[in-house]
């Protein structure tokens, strides 16, 4: 059974004026769609279609010698997830657990704010930029080059930021301290990385 | 404080080819202004518009006077730096500062090569000569290199460059590509004609259809300028 790509969680204008209808029409419509489709032509009849994408990702990165494969499952998987941690009208402060434990490992949000901004700004080339939970609460930042995935290091990331230039070119072309600041103050849905979270010191 | 003195980019990249990237920093402009030492973003040999309809003229401004502009000056800032931590016999700051030289130093030798590599479609003419009996030689036809070349940068994953190299030991033309703005040099090879698949270089026309961009670019290579780097790295 081939994958399918879940449906964006909301209408491609709905994060205007902070990421425009355009970059999602290419960034959901071409970029993760082509990620999708040709992860689904690489597996086909072959074992992999029968695990779950988290599996196809993990077994395609063969212990860090990853199969052509990988670079597509893991950008479907990736770009899904980043679809899941922003929501029209984001940004503000998370609470809760999830607050206190920023607090406890970065010492302030903004202090975090910066700490991830600069991560996703010294990814020199394509990337992502993620928060990670470990089991005991702990948060930290990590950078990661083209499709690579800290799930592939068993971690729990929580959030995550696309620095590919297709994700912010159209809407501030070289301007990635920008897009990144737009990011971290207007798009993050704090909710959603909170119930990973959540799930994740379960 | 920086000393004025000579700081050789060529020993921070290409380390495997060093004669062959000191010949090619040696090229990139480099000031001394008041003791500080700073790399200078050089001209475009033609109009930020003259490449169309191939690539855009605002596609040019942003990648010339933004993402080639900021990589020299981020360049300058990291020498800078390191000429103050070896100064200071830092160890753990210059080796701290070696991924901003390498990324921003590679961007500036690269860059600097691709604008000469360009040229206007009018004033483009395919390859003759010794370069192209090369070509002929190693691929078959000039259609077959530009097809193999067009399809393994194509299948760069993420940012990065497709490049022509000659190798110096065999005297060989090569096809290569390097991830990011990792130099060319690091693998042995002299760059001869490089094509910049980072999406800043398409994006805004060619949107994610890499293949289409590799199409076009055909149009405006300056074969004269390759053929004149592919006589000097053989001599």
């Amino acid at each position: 059974m081939p994958f399918t790509l879940p449906p964006l969680p909301y209408a491609m204008d709905a994060l205007e004026p902070h990421m425009s209808k355009r970059t999602l029409e290419f960034h959901y419509g071409k970029h993760h769609q082509a990620y999708l489709d040709n992860m689904n032509k690489q597996i086909a009849g072959s074992e992999l279609e029968a695990k779950t994408l988290e599996g196809v990702v993990l077994s395609s990165w063969n212990n860090g010698s990853p199969t052509p494969v990988f670079n597509n499952a893991a950008q479907v998987w990736n770009h899904t997830f980043f679809w899941e941690n922003m929501k029209p009208n984001g940004g503000g402060a998370p609470s809760g657990k999830l607050a206190d434990a920023i607090n406890a490992s970065f010492g302030s949000l903004d202090e975090f704010k910066a700490q991830f901004k600069n991560a996703g700004a010294t990814q020199f080339g394509s990337g992502w930029a993620w928060l990670v939970a470990d089991k005991a609460g702990k948060l930290t930042v990590e950078k990661t080059p083209n499709a690579v995935t800290p799930l592939v290091e068993g971690k729990t990331p929580i959030l995550t930021m696309d620095v590919w230039e297709h994700a912010y070119y159209l809407d501030v072309q070289n301007r990635r301290p920008d897009y990144m600041n737009t990011f971290v103050e207007k798009l993050i849905d704090w909710e959603a990385v909170a119930k990973r979270f959540e799930v994740a010191t379960a | 404080m920086a000393s004025g003195r000579v700081i050789n980019l060529a020993r921070f990249l290409g380390r495997a080819a060093e004669p062959a990237a000191a010949a090619q920093s040696s090229a990139l402009q480099y000031s001394t202004v008041g003791g500080v030492a700073a790399y200078k973003l050089p001209d475009l040999p033609y109009d930020h518009s003259a490449l169309e309809p191939v690539i855009s003229g605002e596609i040019m401004e942003l990648h010339h006077k933004k993402h080639h502009a900021a990589y020299v000056t981020n360049l300058n800032k990291a020498l800078e730096e390191y000429a103050d931590a070896e100064s200071n016999k830092d160890l753990q700051k210059m080796i701290s500062l070696q991924s901003a030289i390498n990324f921003n130093g590679g961007g500036h030798i690269n860059h600097d090569i691709f604008w000469t590599n360009l040229c206007p479609e009018k004033d483009a003419a395919p390859p003759s000569g010794e370069l192209l009996a090369a070509i002929e030689a190693k691929w078959g036809s000039l259609e077959k290199f530009t097809a193999t070349f067009s399809a393994k940068t194509a299948a760069v994953q993420g940012s990065g460059w497709g490049w022509l190299g000659l190798n110096k030991e065999t005297k060989a033309l090569e096809i290569a590509t390097c991830a990011n703005q990792d130099p060319l040099a690091a693998k042995g090879l002299v760059p001869l004609l490089g094509i910049d698949v980072w999406e800043h270089a398409y994006y805004l026309q060619y949107k994610n259809v890499r293949p289409d961009y590799l199409k076009a670019i055909w149009k405006v290579v300056n074969w004269e300028n390759v053929a004149q780097r592919y006589k000097a790295a053989k001599a």
